[in-house]
C-alpha cells in the first residue's frame, strides 16, 4: 500500500522499545512480536524491566525496554545490539545508547527530550552528541503533539491521550518493517471491547505514527524481512513461564493425576503460579501460600495425598524450601520444585538474570541429599523439561529440582504446539492392595523407587517421615542401616541416567574447542558456534538440560576435543561441577556475573582467543 | 455406600505395632488413648484418616497409629497437613503438635491455617516448655519462668492459644486436660465433625522438664473449683458443690458469683453459647486464668463457615462447567496460533 524509497532485504534484525516503566513498552514490543510471529518470522524476545513498578519518572532506573530479534532463518536469542532504537525518553536512550549497531536507527520522542528530562537522564544537553550517535539514523518525532492532535476530536482527557503514544511509535516501526496493522487492530478491539472509545483512539494513535513515517520519508532505510523457512505445523508465541506451567499440566494428563501448586509469589517465578491459577479449567488446585516454606510443605502434603505436586520459585525463596526438599528426599515423595533463577546473593537483582543457583541445586541441604537436577534451555523447551521433570518424580519418586532463569521465563519464541498423544505415558509406581503388608521403603529393583500407596486405600495404612527408617518404615539409628539408606537414595537418582537422552553435540563430533554449556544461555551459545563454524572454525557445542544424574556419554564426546571450554552466567560453578564429576578433562572457562546474557561477541571473542593460544 | 457403612472399631484398632516410647506419666500416652477412643466413634473408615505432625516429643504420635500418617519437620505439619487435605477433602486429617512447634517456629502457618478455616483437626499439645530439646521455654510458658534459656526467668509475654485462634478468625476452639480422658474424648469427637479448622488446646504434663504445672488446675483435689467445664446451652456452673458460677459484670466483664448469696439463681447465670458468631464472651472464657478464674475446658467456640478445601473444590467444579477448555489441546490450540504450511 505504500511506496518505499529505498528496501534493504535484511536476514535478521534486532528492535528494541525502551521508555519509562509507565509508558507500555512491553505491550508495545509484544504487539510487534506477534505480528512478526504471524507474518512468518522467526523471533526471539526478551523483556527488560526494573524491579521497582514505577521508579522515578524520567530516570534510567526507571527504563523499562522490549527487545525484538526476529529474522528470516532460525533465531535463538533476543540479540545483542540493536538495529532500531525506540527512545521515549532521554533516560532510555542513555540506558541503552551502547547496545545499538553502528549506524543503526535511532527513534525519539523529542516532546519528552526536555532540558529537565535531559538533565535527569544524566545529559548535559544534547544526548545525541553526547552519546556521538550524530551519524546514526536519527529520527526525532514529536510523538507527543502528535497523539495531541491526532486524537484531539475525541474529547479525551489528556492524560489518556498521551497514554496512546507507545501506539504512535509502534505505527512507525510498522511502517519501517512493512507490517500490517490488522493484528494490533484486532487486538485493541477485544481488549477494549467495553470501551469503544479507548480501542478507537489507540488506533488513530497507531495509524497516526504509520502515516506520519510515510510522510516525514525520513524513515529510509526501510527493512525487509521475509517469512523464516521452519518446519510444518501450528505454531504460538510462547514464553518460558507458561511453557513451565504448561509442561505440569500436559504431565498431569498423562500421569491421570490432579496437578497441585503450592506456592508464593515472587519474581521471576510468579507467572507460573499465577498461569496455573488460572487453569480451574483444566482442575488445578493452586495455593498461595503465606510463605515459601508453605508454598513446598502444601505442595508435599498434596504428593502425600496422590497428587501431582509442583512448587515455584527463586533463588531466594530456593533457600527457604530446603528443609522441606530434605523432608521430601527422605520420605522419598515426588515433587517437582521450580528455581527461576535471577541475580542473587540474597535479594539480588531481582529482574536480571544469572545461572548462580546451580550449586545451591545441587548441594544446598542438610546431609547427604541428592535430587534430580534439570535445567531447561529456550523458553519454549521448558515445556518439555517440565514434562520430564513430573515424568521423573513420579516414576522414581523422587524430588526434581527444575531450574529455568529470569531470560527463559519472560522470553518468548515461536513453538511448533505438540499434540499430547505424541507425548509419553506417565506410570507412577502406585501400590495396591496386592502389596500388603505395604513395606514403605520397599524399592523396584531396577529403578530403586519406593511403591506410592495413596491415603484412602484399605489395607496400606503406613507411616513415613523425615526420621531415618527401615525398609519397614520403622524409625531407625542403626549405624549400617543409616549407611544403606544413603546408598539407596543416592543410587535411585543415579539410576536415572539409564533413561535420560544422550547429549548432543551440535556440529562435528571433534575439534579444536567444545564449548560447554548447561540450561539458559543455549541460545546465544549456538549463535556464536555456528558463527563460528561458518567462519571455518573446528567448534563445537554441548548444552547441558539433565545436571544431575549427567548423562551417560560425557566423558566419550569431551576426548575427542583439544580444549574444553565451560560458558556461565556465573563465577564457575558448572565448571567447578564438571571437574568433580570428570576430573580428566581440562576445562577453561568464560563467565559474566552482570545479570545480563552473554553476548555472541564474548563467546566468540573467547573461542578466537583459546584458538589462538595453542 | 460409604456413608451408611457402621464400621466396628475398637480403640485398638488404630494401635500401631510401634512400642510407644514417651516416658513414663508423660500426657501424651493419655492422649493417644483419648484419640483412639474417639476415632471409634466417627463412623470413618480407617484408611481416611491421615495423622500429620511436626517435631517435638508430642510429634511422635502418627507412627502410633495405625492409619496413614507423616511425621513430617519443625513448625510445618499445618501446611503438610493443609496439602493433604486441599488435595483430598475426602480425608480426615489430624494434626499433632505442641506448643513450640506450632506457635514459635509455625506460628505463621498456624495462624494462615485457622484463618482460612481449611477443615483439619488439630490437636495442639501445650506443656508450656520444650521437651524434646530437654527444657527451653516455649511461648506459652508464663512469664518469668526459669528454665535452661531462661535461667533468670523469661522476660516475655505468653501467647495465650484461644485467644491467637480468635484473633485470627478461628471458628472452634476446645480445651481439655490430658489426663480427662472422657471430657477429651468428647471435644474430639466433636472437633472431627466441626467443619473447619479445629484447634483443640490439650493442658499437657511434661513429667521430666515442667513436671506438675497445670497441677494448680488439673489436680484431682482442686480441679472442680479451679476449671470450669463449659457445655453448649448449659448455665456456667462450677464448684466441687456446684455451688459458683459466671455472670457477666456491666456487659463487658466476666464475674464469679455464688449460687443462693445475694439472690443469685441459676438462671441469672451465663448460658454457654459455643455457636454465636460473635466471640466476645467467648474470647473472655478463652482468656480466664486462675486464680481470677477458673480455667475453661470444654468446646469454646464452634461455629460454622465456608471452608477452604470445600471452596476450592466448588471453585473448580464451577470454572470447569463453563468454561471452553476441557483438556490440554483444547489449552494448546487456544489463543493466537498461526499454521506453518
Amino acid at each position: 500500500m505504500t511506496k518505499k524509497s529505498e528496501v534493504i532485504e535484511r536476514e535478521e534484525v534486532v528492535i528494541r522499545f525502551s521508555g519509562d516503566s509507565g509508558d507500555g513498552m512491553q505491550l508495545t514490543g509484544t504487539l510487534f512480536s506477534d505480528t512478526a510471529a504471524l507474518f512468518g518470522n522467526d523471533i526471539s524476545t526478551f523483556p527488560d524491566y526494573p524491579a521497582e513498578i514505577r521508579a522515578p519518572q524520567g530516570t534510567v532506573g526507571g527504563v523499562s525496554g522490549f527487545q525484538v530479534h526476529l529474522g528470516h532463518s532460525e533465531i535463538n536469542t533476543p540479540g545483542d545490539f540493536s538495529d532500531v532504537l525506540v527512545a521515549m525518553n532521554p533516560a532510555a536512550l542513555k540506558a541503552n545508547a551502547r547496545w545499538i549497531k553502528p549506524g543503526g536507527t535511532i527513534i525519539y520522542d523529542e516532546d519528552n527530550f526536555s532540558a529537565k528530562n535531559i538533565e535527569k537522564a544524566g545529559y548535559e544537553k544534547d544526548p545525541i552528541k553526547e552519546e556521538k550517535l550524530e551519524s546514526y539514523n536519527v529520527i526525532p518525532a514529536p510523538i507527543s503533539t502528535m497523539v495531541k492532535e491526532a486524537l484531539k476530536d475525541l474529547g479525551m482527557d489528556p492524560k489518556s491521550v498521551v497514554r496512546t503514544k507507545n501506539m504512535f511509535a509502534l505505527g512507525m516501526v510498522y511502517w519501517l518493517f512493512d507490517r500490517k496493522l490488522q493484528y494490533t487492530e484486532d487486538y485493541f478491539e477485544k481488549k477494549f471491547k467495553n470501551k469503544p472509545g479507548v480501542a478507537k483512539a489507540n488506533k488513530i494513535a497507531l495509524r497516526a505514527g504509520y502515516y506520519y513515517a510515510e510522510t516525514i520519508e525520513a524513515l529510509h532505510p526501510t527493512y525487509k524481512i521475509l517469512p523464516a523457512e521452519i518446519a510444518k505445523g501450528t505454531y504460538r508465541n510462547i514464553n518460558g513461564n507458561t511453557a513451565t506451567a504448561w509442561g505440569f499440566l500436559a504431565a498431569a494428563e498423562k500421569s491421570g493425576l490432579e496437578l497441585f501448586i503450592g506456592s508464593y509469589p515472587i519474581t521471576p517465578a510468579t507467572g507460573i503460579l499465577e498461569e496455573l491459577a488460572a487453569r480451574k479449567d483444566l482442575g488445578v488446585k493452586s495455593f498461595q501460600a503465606e510463605d515459601e516454606i508453605a508454598g513446598i510443605c502444601t505442595s508435599l502434603g498434596a504428593s502425600f495425598a496422590g497428587d501431582l505436586a509442583v512448587t515455584s520459585t527463586s533463588g531466594p525463596g530456593l533457600a527457604l524450601k530446603s528443609e522441606a526438599i530434605g523432608l521430601a528426599v527422605m520420605t522419598e515423595l515426588p515433587i517437582v520444585i521450580v528455581n527461576v533463577q535471577r541475580g542473587g546473593p540474597s535479594t539480588g537483582l531481582p529482574t536480571k538474570t544469572e545461572q548462580a543457583d546451580l550449586m545451591q541445586a545441587l548441594y544446598g541441604r542438610n546431609g547427604e541429599c541428592p535430587v534430580v537436577v534439570i535445567a531447561s534451555s529456550t523458553p519454549s523447551d521448558c515445556f518439555h523439561f517440565a514434562f520430564e521433570a513430573a515424568r521423573i518424580a513420579l516414576e522414581h519418586m523422587t524430588p526434581v529440582l527444575l531450574l529455568s532463569d529470569s531470560y527463559l521465563a519472560n522470553g518468548t519464541e515461536p513453538w511448533k504446539i505438540p499434540a499430547m498423544k505424541d507425548l509419553p505415558k506417565i506410570n507412577p509406581p502406585f501400590a495396591d492392595r496386592t502389596t500388603t503388608p505395604f513395606l514403605p521403603y520397599k524399592r523396584d529393583e531396577e529403578s530403586l523407587a519406593r511403591s506410592w500407596a495413596i491415603p484412602g486405600i484399605a489395607g496400606l495404612e503406613h507411616r513415613i517421615g523425615g526420621l531415618e527408617k527401615t525398609i519397614k518404615g520403622t524409625v531407625s539409628y542403626t549405624p549400617e542401616n543409616h549407611e544403606l539408606m544413603v546408598n539407596l537414595r543416592a543410587g535411585k537418582v543415579e539410576r536415572v541416567a539409564n533413561e535420560i537422552p544422550d547429549l548432543k553435540v551440535h556440529g562435528p563430533i571433534s575439534g579444536d574447542i567444545l564449548v560447554v554449556g548447561w540450561g539458559g544461555s543455549f541460545g546465544y551459545l549456538i549463535t556464536a558456534v555456528r558463527e563460528l563454524q561458518e567462519e571455518g572454525h573446528k567448534v563445537s557445542l554441548v548444552n547441558f538440560n539433565f545436571i544431575n544424574p549427567l548423562p551417560k556419554n560425557v566423558k566419550e564426546i569431551f576426548r575427542k576435543f583439544k580444549k574444553i571450554v565451560v560458558c556461565e552466567l556465573n563465577s564457575g560453578q558448572f565448571a567447578d561441577y564438571l571437574r568433580i564429576k570428570h576430573q580428566e578433562f581440562t576445562y577453561e572457562q568464560l563467565n559474566k556475573v552482570q545479570g545480563i546474557p552473554f553476548t555472541i561477541k564474548d563467546i566468540k571473542e573467547k573461542c578466537i582467543k583459546m584458538l589462538e593460544d595453542k | 455406600m460409604a456413608e451408611t457403612q457402621i464400621y466396628k472399631y475398637t480403640p485398638k484398632d488404630f494401635k500401631s505395632d510401634q512400642e510407644v516410647r514417651w516416658c513414663p506419666g508423660c500426657g501424651d500416652h493419655a492422649v493417644l488413648n483419648s484419640v483412639q477412643k474417639a476415632l471409634v466413634e466417627l463412623g470413618i473408615p480407617k484408611e481416611k484418616f491421615a495423622f500429620i505432625s511436626g517435631i517435638g516429643c508430642s510429634s511422635r504420635f502418627p507412627y502410633y497409629m495405625d492409619t496413614f500418617g507423616f511425621h513430617s519437620i519443625h513448625g510445618r505439619a499445618t501446611v503438610i497437613a493443609t496439602g493433604v487435605k486441599a488435595a483430598n477433602p475426602e480425608l480426615s486429617v489430624w494434626q499433632i503438635t505442641g506448643d513450640g512447634d506450632a506457635l514459635a517456629i509455625g506460628g505463621n502457618h498456624f495462624i494462615h491455617a485457622v484463618r482460612r478455616n481449611i477443615d483439619i483437626n488439630i490437636i495442639l499439645f501445650n506443656n508450656e516448655i520444650y521437651g524434646l530439646t530437654k527444657g527451653q521455654y516455649s511461648p506459652t510458658s508464663t512469664k518469668g519462668l526459669v528454665t535452661k534459656t531462661s535461667p533468670f526467668g523469661t522476660i516475655e509475654e505468653p501467647f495465650s492459644v484461644g485467644e491467637l485462634v480468635i484473633g485470627a478468625k478461628g471458628k472452634f476452639f476446645a480445651r481439655t486436660i490430658d489426663t480427662n480422658v472422657a471430657l477429651s474424648t468428647q471435644i474430639y469427637i466433636e472437633a472431627a465433625k466441626h467443619k473447619g479448622t479445629s484447634v483443640i488446646e490439650v493442658l499437657q504434663n511434661c513429667v521430666i522438664f515442667n513436671d506438675g504445672i497445670h497441677d494448680t488446675i488439673a489436680d484431682k483435689e482442686v480441679r472442680d473449683d479451679r476449671t470450669l467445664i463449659l457445655k453448649h446451652g448449659q448455665p456456667m456452673i462450677f464448684g466441687k458443690n456446684n455451688d459458683k458460677g459466671l455472670v457477666l459484670e456491666g456487659c463487658r466483664k466476666l464475674k464469679i458469683v455464688k449460687l443462693g448469696e445475694n439472690g443469685i439463681t441459676e438462671n441469672k447465670l451465663l448460658v454457654h453459647d459455643a455457636f454465636e458468631p460473635n466471640p466476645g464472651i467467648q474470647y473472655m472464657l478463652a482468656n480466664m486464668k486462675y486464680p481470677e478464674f477458673p480455667v475453661a475446658l470444654g468446646v469454646i467456640r464452634s461455629v460454622p463457615g465456608p471452608t477452604y478445601d470445600i471452596a476450592l473444590k466448588e471453585q473448580i467444579e464451577g470454572v470447569k462447567k463453563t468454561a471452553k477448555i476441557k483438556c490440554m489441546d483444547d489449552l494448546l490450540m487456544s489463543g493466537s496460533t498461526w499454521i506453518v504450511e
